[in-house]
């Protein structure tokens, strides 16, 4: 019998500890820069012709959505892809998850894979800590009902950063239904972790207290350098909960139109946009809008976050980066 | 009779404890013979007359505890606790008597059905128990039940706990009839419009979390309502698992008015607030929800000067299944009967908080005359409702540990300091370890 050599073993850097990224709130002023660095790195290597690492080669990303999603879940796929790893995606719909098994069934099942990392949206709040309890994989939020979605934060702090070349001391006016938006939670804590100042802009119910300062006055959006959209999250509002009398209404006071918008100002929204309901269309695909730069941010920086969670950290990168 | 639970009596003399029953006025270091179920003797070197004897040097002896707020969840839910689990658990925390709650399935909105549950308590409980009956027919707040009929079988109050009685006017009609029947009403205060989709108390925690919220003026709008109501119709309430600071205010403006208002509070109200749902750790789900260190102090100091009277577990168990899931899916509640002494002596007693002899008065004379049940004491001819205590002892509190068949519990891996080490209930030793 001769020696099994796993070729390209040796490409692979050391294996970190077992972390997860569930919350923002996990991280310090430092990760977010180790994370943003990286995804740097990895954008240079996506302007190559050949776009493909070699780094996570043997590894599973399992992506695991019990929520719709376009962007979070392909930019997922993608990046692990980039960096030569398996990837598997597994859709709530038409699963066993309708024939009624459980959160830990599923994640249980699905474990017998043995996957690095599980990447896991969920309608639930708790959802990735939940399965970080019951799996032995590394877990990646990828938004837990209202709570949570870090990455998302991530990638918005990198696009703005490539927008401005600076990220500390900038004004952030997040406009719209802060309530229901786990994009809004993690984003206002990543603003806070890097020094720049976010405000919160809507009708009454829909702006939380305590979490950013807040204003009803969409005039007051005149003071930001980024006006963040967020989109009416329908699905969540309960019936007859009155949030807003109507969407006419919501749109005629806080919908972001051209004449809303300042010049030198950039307008980013998180998808999917309700054109013509919180922002005008003629805004979405203007200039200012950073709305495909956040998309094309989206993939090098969840290849820096499955990377960061899979080895030691920066100095590999570089390395990884020269090897291809 | 309101309580029922299986027949017996025994002969124990209690060697060398320190008795302790602060109604009573009972402090000292002696020996108690319980001939036949009841307190014969109290002295030094008593003769034992071939009882049993307990050496209960270094312990101390208490009147045992009476919860007025435990669900059993039997009838429908047989597999997450059952007359036999729930009355044993009670047993194994130093209870004598419990009342259970009629949010069950089949609801107890009906003579026939509260007959028959008690009937099998008669053989299955291990420590008496009285079953409350349902305000509302099903508990949906609407008809009310045959109260005089419940009443006739051996209700032992009503509550539609689990819900509210949301409309004003039914309420009302409530507290009116059952004038008839001399119990106590019972009421789980609780606003729905204001706490649909809520999963946690409406403030910084759930802002942060991204939780639905459930605001104290959910539960204190509902105070003031039902304590206005008891005013006006004459007509003492009882007032459940209070959480809010708002609420607590209410109820002393009322009990100052001269309103026959009473309440009860859970030990995970007055030991955590909602800094503890960080964890996003579903044993941290409650309803009504954790709060604000000012709510917990402010129960804390109602309990201290009797404002609330009794300290009720709402002991409610939950499947593995139900609780094991993110927090958001979660089911409401915990259990508490093993743990309420233990956790209370802990976290108040010990650091100085609150006082033995009232903690001890809170778990048994003060839910006692709530709800109209004879005061456990340490006196002789009265029938021994005891609990023997070891307050230096500690223990851990673990999954397979309980004797309820659920475990959901707060407490899960934390080290308790006082022991419950012998129960004897109606005469009856229900418990030793």
């Amino acid at each position: 019998m001769t020696d099994l050599r796993v070729i390209g073993g040796d490409l692979l850097p050391p294996a970190a500890e077992r972390r997860h990224l569930l919350a923002v709130g996990d991280l310090t002023a430092d990760d977010v820069a180790r994370l943003l660095a990286t995804a740097s790195s990895f954008a240079l290597s996506q302007e190559r012709e050949n776009k493909k690492l070699p780094t996570l080669r043997g590894r599973l990303v399992l992506n695991i959505f019990y929520e719709s999603s376009t962007r979070t879940c392909s930019s997922f796929e993608l990046a692990a892809k980039r960096l030569s790893a398996d990837t598997m995606t597994f859709k709530s719909s038409g699963s066993s998850v309708d024939k009624g098994e459980s959160l830990k069934d599923t994640a249980s099942t699905l474990s017998a894979y043995d996957p690095d990392v599980i990447v896991l949206r969920h309608p639930e709040v708790g959802a990735a800590q939940y399965v970080a309890g019951v799996t032995e994989a590394r877990v990646v939020n990828a938004g837990d009902g209202k709570h949570q979605h870090p990455t998302q934060a991530l990638l918005d702090l990198f696009t703005m950063r490539e927008a401005f070349g600076r990220l500390e001391g900038l004004n952030v006016a997040i406009v719209g239904d802060v309530v229901h938006s786990r994009v809004a939670r993690s984003l206002v804590q990543a603003l806070a972790l890097v020094g720049a100042n976010a405000v919160l802009v809507g009708p009454p119910a829909l702006l939380p207290e305590g979490l950013a300062p807040v204003s009803y006055d969409i005039a007051t959006i005149a003071d930001a350098d980024v006006v963040y959209v967020l989109r009416m999250q329908q699905e969540r509002m309960l019936a007859g909960a009155n949030f807003v009398p109507t969407l006419r209404e919501y749109t005629a006071r806080w919908g972001v139109t051209p004449e809303r918008v300042r010049q030198g100002q950039r307008v980013m929204h998180p998808g999917p946009m309700n054109r013509g309901v919180e922002i005008d269309a003629q805004v979405a695909d203007s200039d200012a809008a950073l709305v495909v730069d956040q998309v094309r941010s989206g993939l090098v920086v969840r290849m820096a976050v499955l990377y960061d969670l899979l080895t030691t950290g920066p100095v590999a990168v570089e390395s990884a980066v020269g090897v291809a | 009779m309101i309580l029922v639970g299986r027949e017996g009596a025994d002969n124990v003399v209690l060697r060398g404890a320190r008795a302790l029953d602060p109604v009573e006025g009972v402090d000292a270091i002696v020996d108690v013979r319980i001939d036949n179920g009841v307190i014969a003797q109290i002295g030094t070197g008593l003769d034992t007359n071939e009882h049993r004897v307990v050496d209960g040097a270094g312990l101390t002896l208490t009147p045992a505890f009476i919860d007025p707020h435990v669900h059993l969840r039997t009838p429908g839910r047989e597999d997450e606790e059952t007359i036999a689990t729930g009355t044993a658990a009670a047993a194994a925390g130093g209870y004598c008597a419990i009342l259970a709650i009629p949010n069950t399935d089949p609801v107890v909105d009906d003579a026939e059905i509260l007959r028959g549950l008690r009937a099998r308590a008669a053989s299955e409980a291990h420590v008496p128990l009285g079953f409350l009956a349902a305000i509302t027919k099903h508990q949906d707040g609407a008809e009310l039940t045959e109260m005089g009929a419940l009443a006739d079988a051996g209700a032992a109050g009503f509550t539609d706990d689990g819900r509210p009685v949301a409309a004003a006017g039914v309420m009302r009609r409530a507290l009116q009839y059952n004038a008839i029947t001399g119990r106590m009403i019972a009421v789980h205060c609780e606003e729905p419009t204001l706490t649909r989709g809520g999963h946690a108390h409406a403030g910084a925690v759930a802002e942060e979390l991204g939780l639905g919220g459930w605001p104290s003026l959910g539960e204190s709008l509902m105070v003031a309502r039902d304590v206005d109501l008891a005013g006006e119709t004459g007509r003492p309430v009882h007032l459940m698992h209070l959480s809010a600071r708002e609420s607590v205010e209410h109820l002393r403006r009322a009990q100052a008015a001269g309103v026959r208002a009473s309440a009860e509070v859970t030990p995970h109200h007055l030991c955590l607030t909602h800094e503890a749902i960080r964890t996003l750790d579903p044993n941290m789900k409650m309803n009504p929800p954790l709060r604000t260190e000012q709510d917990r102090a402010a129960l804390l100091d109602a309990l201290r000067d009797g404002a609330i009277a009794a300290i009720a577990t709402d002991h409610a168990p939950h499947s593995r299944e139900e609780k094991d899931v993110p927090f958001e899916a979660a089911p409401f509640g915990v259990i508490g009967l093993e743990t309420a002494f233990s956790v209370l002596y802990t976290e108040l007693v010990e650091p100085g908080l609150l006082r033995l002899e009232t903690l001890l008065e809170r778990m048994s004379a003060g839910p006692a005359a709530i709800f109209g049940l004879d005061r456990p004491r340490i006196a002789i001819g009265a029938p021994a409702n005891l609990a023997l205590l070891d307050l230096e002892g500690s223990w851990r509190v673990k999954a397979d540990g309980f004797r309820s068949r659920s475990a959901n519990s707060w407490l899960l891996g934390r080290r308790l300091r006082g022991r419950v080490r012998m129960t004897i209930a109606a005469g009856r030793v229900v418990s030793d370890s």
